[in-house]
């Protein structure tokens, strides 16, 4: 699962890694704002390239062309989609008088379809540049300086803590039904699904035997005891973090001016010219 | 100084037939360490959650008489209360570790207790010292082994600093080296600290040298309860089975074929000595 | 029966777990394969039954290499069973857990039936036959799970780390029972640390540190070498240790036996005096 690599932590030092999640998590936030209200391609190649120098920055260039690659399936997907729709349906294209005939007409719909699938990649590529700099543990800890309730971020915390171990766990499993006979690379899809039965119900019940587990560790360490708990590690902003939520706050400012004054011009229109 | 006291405590869990412990009176006194063994399934583990109060209140359930931790009368007080004075270290030191690193776990009971951070700190740094772990700090805990896991949570527990410390077979998933590192440091909470501890184990061999009381229980109730070497060599505590050290059990075979050793040895150093005195005199 | 020729094995990770070993097990031996956690014990045992193949070398079950045979195959004539019950156990029924296996390996349903039945009897768990294995305490757990893999009766019988969690008393059956499969002829490999256990037994021994075999011998042989255990961190068996600490009286050193010791002492004071 080569994709989801694109969106787990990597412990690198770095400047971007240092952030702080809350401003990052806001900076991806307004790239989103903005993939949303343009629609141009030009537009969207623009936005495409903002967070390819924090990728650089924080040395992650390699997992994050595999989330662009993962999410290259569905990014087909949605260009196809939005081809043939708009071919069938042109009427939303102002240039364009049904039916589709001219390769200007072509073009137009082409590009939509594009801008369409650009606005997806820019998405996937953002959020994967802020999971692959932001460790799970700063990630709970700004969700818990946020003011949620501390119940959410431990279940958080702790979830991701034991994905390593439940990984671990279901390859014992697997190994040990193996040596009972069990094959799980034979069969027809309907036969696979059932063998895995031998390997869920074991996995399953030790995760909740293992959850009964953590909850007494838990209350044997006096959970509940205040109301307002302490923390060990508090998340302070920085400078560099005043500096990128400023250019955050300015970009959110310029897109929405673009959006309500400027009009770009598409690219099919400026290569007629 | 008393520090636990129990009076006929009997408990049975929800939807049980029969109660897992049974008419339980012991006292355990400040200073002591304590190994608790029975057979597998005699009520060890329900009795130490008896003394943080898991039980009742985390298992609810019937529980008769009652149970006195540092003064405080378990039934009568919620388990974050109790938290303050007695600790429980568990058998799976995997599942006793949430965090995504070791000083975040260790600090996790006293967030709960909303500790300001700089005493935090203090605290944290002061757990892991003493249980050899400052170097894993910022390690997260599926980087560690099992050993090192199970320190960790001791210094979890320790951080809070409680009179007592409860540890439920810690070293099931140790190999002998890591089981000793773990009595060490324990025997250093005891002489050091003058923390009270109660150690659940069937090792007796590793772990009889550390203790000055010794409990036996057997189907739900307590069948022995005195010194190492009274247990050790007693008739009953052989009957039920037991893993009695090694050094006392050739103490009484010699015994047994007329040969008498001064004193009752329970490990292989104190044997060896016994015996050069008895081969000497020969 | 089991041959292990120069074998090396890497996981994916690149750690090299095994250094070069070389192993030949007899029909109907009994080997304790012992070391320090991470010496490479079960990594090794695992090639036994094909869940690991190895990265360089052969390993050859019943003349068969294991390269090219499936797990389910292998597992035919080779049980492995695992450290925690709670990792195979899915069924409905004990009856149901112990067929498992047996239908994998295709048995007849009459063979199904007599061997369930047998391997009931041989763990002692009759009585449980209708009932959930989830209801059951741990060690009866344990029965079950080693019922399950002796029902289809494999020559070779791999138990990894099978004291772990077990009283005296559990211990005590496990050690008869153990000695009783070998003496009916199967292969027995059992890995371990529990050196007591293994002074019990006194089968042979391999030592195993950092990936490679240290020494290939007599229970009694090994477990009373004090070097060679200090390289592998083992300690010795507590008897042993007593006659160490005398060896300069001129005692024997080489008594892991309770029974032996005493025997020993007993001579030694009856010809002084």
């Amino acid at each position: 699962m080569s994709v989801f690599e694109g969106f787990k932590f990597r412990k690198v030092s770095s400047v971007v890694h240092d952030l702080d999640p809350r401003i990052k998590f806001f900076f991806v936030s307004v790239l989103f704002v903005m993939a949303i209200l343009f629609t141009k391609l030009i537009s969207l190649t623009i936005l495409f390239f903002v967070p390819l120098p924090f990728v650089f920055m924080a040395h992650v260039s390699r997992q994050w062309l595999r989330s662009l690659r993962g999410a290259m399936f569905l990014a087909i997907f949605i260009f196809a989609t939005n081809f043939i729709f708009g071919y069938f349906y042109p009427t939303s294209f102002q240039q364009i008088t049904p039916p589709v005939d001219t390769l200007m007409e072509y073009l137009v719909i082409l590009e939509r379809a594009a801008a369409m699938t650009l606005r997806f990649v820019v998405l996937i590529a953002s959020f994967s540049v802020f999971f692959l700099t932001t460790s799970p543990d700063h990630l709970g800890l700004a969700l818990q300086q946020s003011h949620i309730p501390y119940e959410f971020c431990f279940a958080f915390t702790t979830a991701v803590r034991f994905v390593p171990v439940l990984a671990d766990e279901a390859q014992t499993i697997m190994d040990a039904q193996k040596a009972r006979g069990l094959e799980l690379e034979r069969g027809n899809l309907l036969k696979r699904v059932r063998n895995y039965i031998p390997v869920l119900i074991p996995l399953i019940v030790n995760a909740i035997r293992r959850s009964l587990e953590l909850a007494e560790s838990m209350e044997s360490r006096a959970w509940g005891a205040s109301k307002k708990r302490t923390n060990l590690y508090a998340l302070k902003l920085k400078r560099a973090d005043y500096i990128l939520f400023t250019v955050s706050v300015l970009m959110l400012v310029l897109a929405v001016y673009v959006w309500l004054y400027v009009s770009i011009p598409s690219l099919t229109a400026l290569l007629s010219l | 100084m008393v520090v636990i006291e129990t009076k006929d405590v009997t408990y049975t869990y929800p939807g049980a037939t029969k109660p897992s412990i049974e008419n339980v009176s012991i006292t355990i006194n400040k200073g002591d360490f304590v190994i608790l063994t029975g057979p597998s399934g005699c009520g060890k583990t329900t009795l130490c959650r008896c003394f943080n109060g898991l039980v009742p209140h985390f298992y609810n359930g019937k529980l008769e008489g009652t149970i006195t931790v540092a003064d405080l009368n378990v039934a009568d007080h919620k388990i974050y209360q109790l938290a303050r004075h007695v600790g429980l270290v568990f058998q799976n030191p995997e599942n006793q570790l949430f965090a995504l690193s070791v000083e975040k776990d260790v600090a996790f009971g006293l967030e709960n207790f909303a500790m300001p951070r700089d005493e935090m700190r203090k605290r944290v740094d002061w757990a892991l010292q003493i249980a050899g772990i400052s170097e894993l700090s910022e390690r997260p805990p599926h980087e560690l082994s099992g050993g090192q896991q199970q320190r960790v949570a001791i210094a979890s527990v320790l951080a809070m600093q409680p009179d007592i410390m409860i540890l439920d077979e810690p070293t099931s998933f140790l190999d002998p080296v890591g089981a000793e590192k773990i009595f060490e440091v324990l025997s250093e909470l005891n002489k050091k600290l003058g923390i009270t501890i109660i150690l659940v184990e069937h090792r007796l061999d590793l772990a009889a040298k550390y203790a000055n009381h010794v409990i036996v229980m057997n189907e739900g109730k307590v069948a022995l309860t005195g010194t190492p070497r009274e247990i050790f060599t007693s008739e009953k505590a052989r009957l039920i089975g037991i893993g009695i050290p090694k050094a006392t059990k050739l103490y009484q075979h010699l015994k047994q074929n007329g040969v008498e050793l001064k004193a009752v040895p329970v490990t292989p150093e104190e044997a060896a000595n016994l015996l050069r005195e008895v081969l000497n005199r020969a | 029966m089991l041959e292990v020729k120069d074998l090396y094995f890497s996981y994916p990770t690149g750690l090299e777990a095994l250094k070069g070993i070389n192993l030949t097990v007899d029909d109907g031996e009994f080997l304790a394969v012992m070391g320090q956690n991470g010496a490479g014990k079960t990594t090794l045992v695992k090639h036994f039954n094909g869940l690991l193949k190895p990265t360089k070398g052969e390993v050859l079950v019943d003349g068969v290499s294991t390269q090219d045979v499936s797990v389910a195959k292998l597992a035919r004539n080779v049980g492995f069973v695992f450290q925690n019950p709670d990792h195979q156990l899915f069924s409905e029924t004990v009856e149901d857990e112990i067929a498992f296996a047996l239908k994998n390996f295709g048995f007849e349903a009459s063979v199904i039936e007599k061997q369930i039945d047998w391997a009931l009897n041989l763990l002692d768990i009759t009585q449980y036959r209708k009932t959930s294995p989830f209801m059951l305490s741990g060690g009866e757990r344990k029965r079950v799970a080693l019922a399950s893999i002796l029902a289809w009766d494999p020559k070779v019988i791999i138990l990894d780390e099978p004291t772990i969690g077990q009283d005296h008393q559990q211990k005590e059956k496990l050690q008869q029972f153990i000695m009783q499969l070998n003496a009916q002829k199967k292969t027995v490999v059992v890995v371990t640390h529990d050196v007591e256990f293994v002074a019990e037994c006194n089968p042979r021994v391999i030592l195993m540190t950092q990936g490679k075999i240290l020494v290939d011998g007599k229970a009694e042989k090994i477990l009373t070498n004090p070097k060679v255990l200090a390289q592998a961190s083992i300690v010795p068996p507590q008897i042993t240790k007593i006659f160490l600490e005398l060896a300069d009286l001129g005692l024997p050193t080489d008594v892991i036996d309770v029974h032996e010791a005493t025997k020993i002492l007993l001579n030694r004071l009856r010809n002084r005096s």
